[in-house]
C-alpha cells in the first residue's frame, strides 16, 4: 500500500509540471502581463524594463517557470497586481468554493445514486424510462441557462431564497449554487449507477443473498451498492478536481467571490502570478483526487489490493 | 455511418411487433426478438446472411424511435445552418432600437431583445456557428485522437507511454481555465480558434478511447492469424483492426458532438467564444442574461434552441451506443 502510494505520487510529478509549465506557457507567452499593469496606456518603456526585471520577466521562459516553481515550493506564490499577495486571495477565495463543492458533491451523492438505486431495479419501468429521458435533459441544458433561470424563478419571482450570495458565502445560502453545480453531474452519477445496478442486480451473489432470506434493504446496501459503486466513485472523484475549477459560471452568476471569481477576474485582467497560483492549486487538487480514488476502490472492493 | 441494412425480407417480420413496443427501453422485447432472429438461420430460410455489428445495429436503430426524433432533428438543424432563409426571412444584423426588448408581434414570433434586433430571426441564424463549430470540432478531434490513440494501442512501446502522459496532461487542465486564457488573447471574429481550441482540448478523450479498443481488437485470433500469414502492419491495421475497433471510438464522437456545442455557447457566454458579428447562441443568451428580469424570452428562445440541440445529438450518440453494444442492452 505504502508503496503503490508512493509509485502513484511519483508518476504524478510528470503531469503536474507538464500541466502548470501547459498554464504556465499560456500565461506568459500568450499575454504581456507587464503591458496589462498599464492598461490601456503604453507603458514608458525604461520603466517596463525595470518590472520586467524586478519580476524576472526578462529570463527565457523555462528559467521564469522553475524561479516561479521555486517560489511556490517555499510558499511564495507572489503578489497580484493590485499589490495584494495572492496566497492572501486564495486565503479568502478557496474556503468559499469548497463549501460550495461540498454542497455540490453531497446533492450529487445522496440524490445521484439514490435515482440511480431506483431506476436500476426497476430497469425498464416508467420509473426508469422518465429518468433516463430527465437526465438527458439535464446533460443538454447548459449550466448557465439553469443557472439564470433558477436564480430568476426561485430567488426573484417566487422569492423563496435569496438571489445573490453575501461575501461570507455561509451553507445555507450556497445551496441553490450547489444545485445549479451539481446537476449536470448528478445526471451521470445517476445514470452511472443505474446501469451498474442493473448489471449487477442479476449477479450470483445477490441472488444467494436473496435466498438466504436477508431483508431487501440489507441486500441492496450490503450486496448489491457496496459492489456497484466503484465506477461511480471514480467519477465522482475526478469530478471534484472539476467542480473546483468548473465553477467559474456558477459563481460568475450568485456573485460568489471564490476561486472561479478570481480566476475570471485574474484572467481578464492578465493577471499573471494569480491565475497560474490558483490553476497550480487546482491541478494539484484534482490529481490527489485521483489518487484517493484509486485508494478508495480497495476498501469498496477487497480484492483489490496493492502491493 | 452504419452502411444501409440489406433487406433480405426479415424485416418483413418486424412490421407486425407488437404495437405495445413504444418506448425506447422497451429492452425485454428486443432482446427476446433480436434472440428470435439468432435462432432463425437454423430453419430453412433463403440463404440467411449472418449480420455484421453494423447491419445489426442499424436494424436495432431503424425502430427505436428516440434515434429516428433525434437524426430527424439533426438534418433538420444541418437543413437549417446551411440554408437558414428557408425559415427565417429577416436579416439578423438588421435591427430596430424603438422596439427593444419589446415581445412578440405579428411576424415576429419571438419578439426582440435589447438591440431591437428580431430573436427569431437570429436564433434561426445561430444554428449556423453552433453546427459548424460542433461538426468541425468532432471530426478534427477524432481524426487526431483515433490516428494518435489508435497508433499507441497498436504499436505500444515508449509512443504509447509518452501519448498516454500527454494525455494525462491534458486532462489536468480543466477546460472552462484553458478557454478563458487561450481564446482571451484571440481577436478574429471566425469560428476557426474556437475549433482549435476544441480540437486541442478534446483529442485526449477519443484517443484514450480508440487505444483502448485498438489493443482489444489487435488481441483477437483472426488478427494474430493474419500475422501468421505474413500480413505487414499497414495491411492488419486498416483491415483487421481498424474496422473492429472502430465502434466505439463513433459513439464517443457523436456524444462529444452535443457536448462541443455546449462548451462553444458557454465560451461565447463568458466572451471568448465566438464574437459578434457572429451570430451565435452562447453570445445572445450572455446578453439576455442581465435582462432577464424584464424580458425572459430574450434569454430562454436562444437557450431552448441550444438545449434542443445538444440533446439531439446526446441522444443520438446514446441510441447509437445502445445499438453497438449488446452487453448494454
Amino acid at each position: 500500500m505504502g508503496r503503490y502510494v508512493i509509485r502513484r505520487l511519483l508518476q504524478m510529478i510528470p503531469v503536474f509540471i507538464g500541466s502548470t509549465f501547459l498554464i504556465f506557457l499560456m500565461v506568459y507567452a500568450l499575454g504581456d502581463p507587464v503591458a496589462a499593469l498599464f492598461g490601456d496606456k503604453a507603458p514608458d518603456p525604461a520603466t517596463a524594463a525595470r518590472i520586467r526585471k524586478d519580476l524576472y520577466l526578462d529570463q527565457p521562459l523555462w528559467k521564469q517557470y522553475l524561479h516561479y516553481m521555486g517560489q511556490i515550493f517555499q510558499g511564495d506564490f507572489g503578489t497580484a497586481f493590485n499589490g495584494q499577495p495572492v496566497t492572501e486571495l486564495m486565503a479568502s477565495a478557496f474556503p468559499v468554493t469548497l463549501r460550495l463543492t461540498i454542497v455540490a458533491i453531497l446533492i450529487e451523492i445522496v440524490v445521484g445514486i439514490t435515482l440511480g438505486v431506483v431506476s436500476g431495479l426497476r430497469r425498464g419501468q416508467l420509473v426508469d424510462t422518465s429518468l433516463l429521458v430527465l437526465t438527458l435533459v439535464v446533460i443538454s441544458v447548459p449550466v448557465f441557462v439553469t443557472g439564470y433561470v433558477l436564480q430568476f424563478l426561485l430567488g426573484v419571482k417566487w422569492g423563496w431564497v435569496r438571489p445573490t450570495v453575501s461575501s461570507d458565502a455561509p451553507f445555507n445560502e450556497l445551496i441553490l449554487p450547489g444545485v445549479v453545480l451539481a446537476l449536470v453531474s448528478l445526471a451521470y452519477v445517476t445514470r452511472l449507477s443505474r446501469t451498474s445496478i442493473a448489471e449487477n442486480v442479476k449477479a450470483d451473489y445477490v441472488r444467494t443473498a436473496v435466498a438466504k432470506g436477508l431483508p431487501r434493504r440489507r441486500v441492496i446496501t450490503r450486496h448489491l451498492l457496496r459492489n456497484s459503486l466503484i465506477p461511480v466513485v471514480t467519477f465522482i472523484g475526478t469530478d471534484i478536481g472539476a467542480l473546483m475549477g468548473g465553477a467559474i459560471i456558477t459563481e460568475r452568476i450568485f456573485n460568489i467571490h471564490g476561486v472561479g471569481y478570481q480566476l475570471y477576474q485574474g484572467i481578464l485582467r492578465n493577471n499573471a502570478p494569480t491565475v497560474v497560483g490558483f490553476v497550480t492549486i487546482l491541478v494539484i487538487v484534482f490529481l490527489l483526487a485521483n489518487l484517493l480514488v484509486d485508494l478508495l476502490y480497495a476498501v469498496l472492493d477487497p480484492r483489490i489490493r496493492y502491493a | 455511418m452504419p452502411e444501409p441494412y440489406d433487406p433480405l425480407q426479415p424485416g418483413e417480420k418486424e412490421v407486425i411487433a407488437p404495437t405495445g413496443q413504444g418506448g425506447p427501453m422497451d429492452l425485454a422485447l428486443e432482446e427476446a426478438q433480436s434472440l428470435e432472429k439468432t435462432l432463425e438461420p437454423a430453419g430453412p430460410g433463403p440463404q440467411e446472411k449472418a449480420r455484421s455489428l453494423w447491419s445489426d445495429a442499424w436494424h436495432q436503430l431503424r425502430r427505436n424511435p428516440v434515434f429516428v426524433i433525434s437524426l430527424l432533428l439533426i438534418l433538420f438543424l444541418v437543413v437549417i445552418s446551411i440554408w437558414p432563409q428557408l425559415i427565417a426571412s429577416g436579416d439578423p444584423l438588421q435591427c430596430d432600437l424603438s422596439k427593444s426588448q419589446q415581445g412578440s408581434e405579428p411576424g415576429h414570433p419571438f419578439g426582440f431583445d435589447t438591440q431591437g434586433c428580431d430573436v427569431y430571426t437570429r436564433t434561426v441564424y445561430g444554428a449556423q456557428a453552433s453546427i459548424t463549430v460542433g461538426i468541425c470540432a468532432t471530426v478534427g478531434a477524432a481524426l487526431l485522437g483515433s490516428l494518435l490513440g489508435g497508433l499507441a494501442g497498436f504499436f505500444g512501446g515508449w509512443w504509447d507511454a509518452v501519448l498516454s502522459r500527454v494525455a494525462d496532461i491534458f486532462f489536468g487542465i480543466p477546460v472552462i481555465l484553458g478557454g478563458l486564457v487561450l481564446l482571451s488573447v484571440v481577436t478574429s471574429t471566425t469560428v476557426w480558434p474556437v475549433v482549435g481550441f476544441i480540437v486541442l482540448l478534446g483529442w485526449p478523450q477519443i484517443a484514450r478511447i480508440a487505444r483502448g479498443s485498438v489493443i482489444t481488437a489487435k488481441q483477437n485470433d483472426y488478427v494474430q492469424a493474419a500475422r501468421a500469414l505474413g500480413a505487414g502492419n499497414g495491411r492488419m491495421l486498416l483491415r483487421h483492426v481498424a474496422p473492429n475497433a472502430i465502434a466505439p471510438v463513433i459513439v464517443v464522437a457523436t456524444i462529444a458532438l452535443g457536448t462541443y456545442i455546449s462548451l462553444e455557447a458557454t465560451l461565447s457566454f463568458l466572451g471568448v467564444g465566438l464574437r459578434p458579428p457572429t451570430v451565435s447562441w452562447g453570445i445572445d443568451i450572455s446578453n439576455a442574461a442581465s435582462q432577464i428580469r424584464n424580458a425572459p424570452h430574450m434569454l430562454l428562445w436562444p437557450a431552448g434552441a441550444l438545449s434542443i440541440t445538444v440533446l439531439a445529438f446526446i441522444m443520438l450518440g446514446d441510441a447509437v451506443r445502445d445499438a453497438l453494444d449488446p452487453k448494454l442492452r
